[in-house]
């Protein structure tokens, strides 16, 4: 006989304290999403993809589907110099490392990835992180420390969010891209005190490029550090593909570029690129870099081989410029509402009234084969319910105007426009 | 009328405009409960207080103010 057997379920129950349910703050939002899914709507969080054919197609749900809402800008997922790199590295060096990168997580892949890093943006330092939110999360929360600011515009991706929220620094939103509202800020902090401005070249949900040319100068102007999250303009951005900061003049005045390997490069990974010396120094104090494995070796080969191949991909960026330029005016002639006047990116999204219209209008282009991203608050700005539409280089001018076609039956299908 | 009165009035007149429920305004009147601001409205109201006192709010700040009453005392010492 335990011990347990000797009390009866009632008196057990009358010693337990009655906690608080951890799951009750989510009831809300949970309510909210049966509603939602009870109304009949499939579910535009979990899609499964069961077969990948190319950058640009899938098979979901038994069903050939056009991808336009991927990362995969430059389409270097199924490169075969990037899928021979990979395969060999995993068998000659294994399929993971076990260990951070400062233990026994750093490969000589891993150096030569940082090596084809220092090279792609002509700088002299670089670090491999294992994710781009990981390298937003270490480099805010590590460089600004208790009694420095952190100015950030309010639009900023939760990776950056959170770097603020891991560190110790006080923490001043501006604005999304308002200059005036920027230096207003700058003007009343302490002159003598740290101070990092965080910014984005491209926001990814709107799609928007950020006005780095003005931005960056009046932030030196007030002493502070600046870094440029370059996450969704990486190959496609600037005469080098260096990002936004290349292509508006002002990346030597730019302390830290962040980017990522999800997006452009076609694989998983994040980094931070600078001219600083020290930042070397940040590997030994920088914990989402020192506290997590370092990337498989496969994967750093990956990202090495499509970074090099990146440099010389103006072919592809022309393209992809021409296929966002089509789809941006085709979507307007059809009657939707963008939201940015010209197509400032490889991102165009679409506004939509509410919540009700853009699932049923998601859901309609999946039936007609076509994925694109469906966002909502928070998410996104100021209660704006959106579909998001990321074009790929390897996107052909036929595949953008069957797209066309496909949100033109859907659109009239669900009354999005006339 | 004394400096904390001044900055307890022009508070309440910064917050009217954003007082969709005309909800009436004390010193315990709290932002997320009384008035039911989203994120986006306090952003929207920290940034006229801010103009208008010629101050910066940060975030950090923010997280601690919960009521008007709270507000007027960190604009007070803000304005310092
Ligand atoms: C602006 C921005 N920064 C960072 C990240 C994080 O990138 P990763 O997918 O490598 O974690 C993303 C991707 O979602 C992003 O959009």
């Amino acid at each position: 006989m335990t011990i347990l057997d000797t009390k009866d379920a009632a008196e057990m129950e009358a010693e337990t304290p009655q906690a608080r349910d951890l799951f009750a703050k989510f009831g809300p939002l949970m309510a909210e999403r049966d509603r939602l899914l009870d109304s009949g709507v499939r579910d535009p969080f979990a899609i499964v993809m069961d077969e990948v054919k190319s950058p640009t197609e899938a098979v979901i749900d038994g069903k050939d589907t056009i991808l336009l809402g991927t990362y995969n800008y430059m389409g270097m997922t199924f490169d075969p110099d990037v899928i021979q790199a990979g395969k060999d590295a995993l068998e000659k060096f294994g399929a993971g490392t076990t260990g951070s990168r400062v233990l026994n997580g750093t490969y000589v892949g891993h150096m030569a990835c940082e090596e084809a890093l220092k090279e792609f943006y002509g700088m002299d330092h670089a670090m491999v992180f294992s994710t781009g939110y990981q390298a937003n999360l270490g480099i805010v929360s590590t460089l600004a420390g208790k009694g420095d600011y952190v100015i950030l515009d309010a639009d900023s991706h939760a990776s950056i969010y959170d770097g603020c929220f891991l560190g110790n620094a006080e923490i001043v939103r501006f604005r999304h891209n308002n200059v005036e509202n920027l230096e207003k800020r700058l003007q009343r902090l302490p002159p003598e005190a740290g101070k990092l401005v965080v910014l984005e070249g491209v926001y990814s949900m709107l799609g928007d490029i950020a006005p780095l040319d003005v931005m960056v100068p009046l932030a030196k102007q007030y002493g502070a550090m600046v870094l440029v999250d370059e996450a969704h303009s990486m190959g496609f951005f600037g005469e080098q593909g260096r990002g936004v900061a290349e292509a508006q003049g002002v990346i030597d005045d730019v302390d830290f570029i962040i980017g990522t390997f999800s997006k452009s490069v076609g694989t998983v990974g994040g980094f931070c690129v600078s001219n600083h010396a020290k930042t070397e120094f940040l590997r030994l104090v920088c914990r989402p870099y020192t506290f997590t494995a370092s990337l498989p070796p496969s994967v750093v080969a990956t990202a090495s081989t499509s970074i090099r191949k990146l440099m010389h991909a103006g072919n592809k960026r022309a393209h992809l410029w021409e296929n966002s330029k089509r789809l941006h005016r085709g979507l307007r002639d059809l009657g939707f509402k963008l939201a940015t006047d010209e197509p400032e990116s490889a991102i165009l999204a679409v506004l939509l009234p509410d919540q009700d219209t853009a699932v049923r209008m998601w859901q309609s282009l999946l039936e007609h084969g076509l994925y694109v991203n469906m966002a909502r608050p928070p998410a996104t700005p100021a209660g704006v319910y959106l579909l998001r539409c990321s074009l790929c280089a390897e996107h052909t001018t036929e595949q953008v105007e069957q797209i066309l076609g496909m949100f033109a039956a859907a659109g009239r299908a669900t009354g999005a426009i006339d | 009328m004394t400096d904390r009165t001044t900055v307890f009035a022009s508070v309440k007149t910064l917050i009217e405009p954003f007082n969709a429920k005309g909800a009436e305004l004390t010193e315990e009147t709290t932002f997320v409960g009384d008035l039911e601001w989203d994120s986006l409205t306090v952003m929207d109201f920290v940034a006229s207080i801010e103009d208008e006192f010629d101050i910066v709010i940060t975030m950090n700040q923010q997280a601690e103010i919960e009521t008007v009453g709270q507000l007027v005392d960190a604009v007070e010492e803000l304005k310092q």
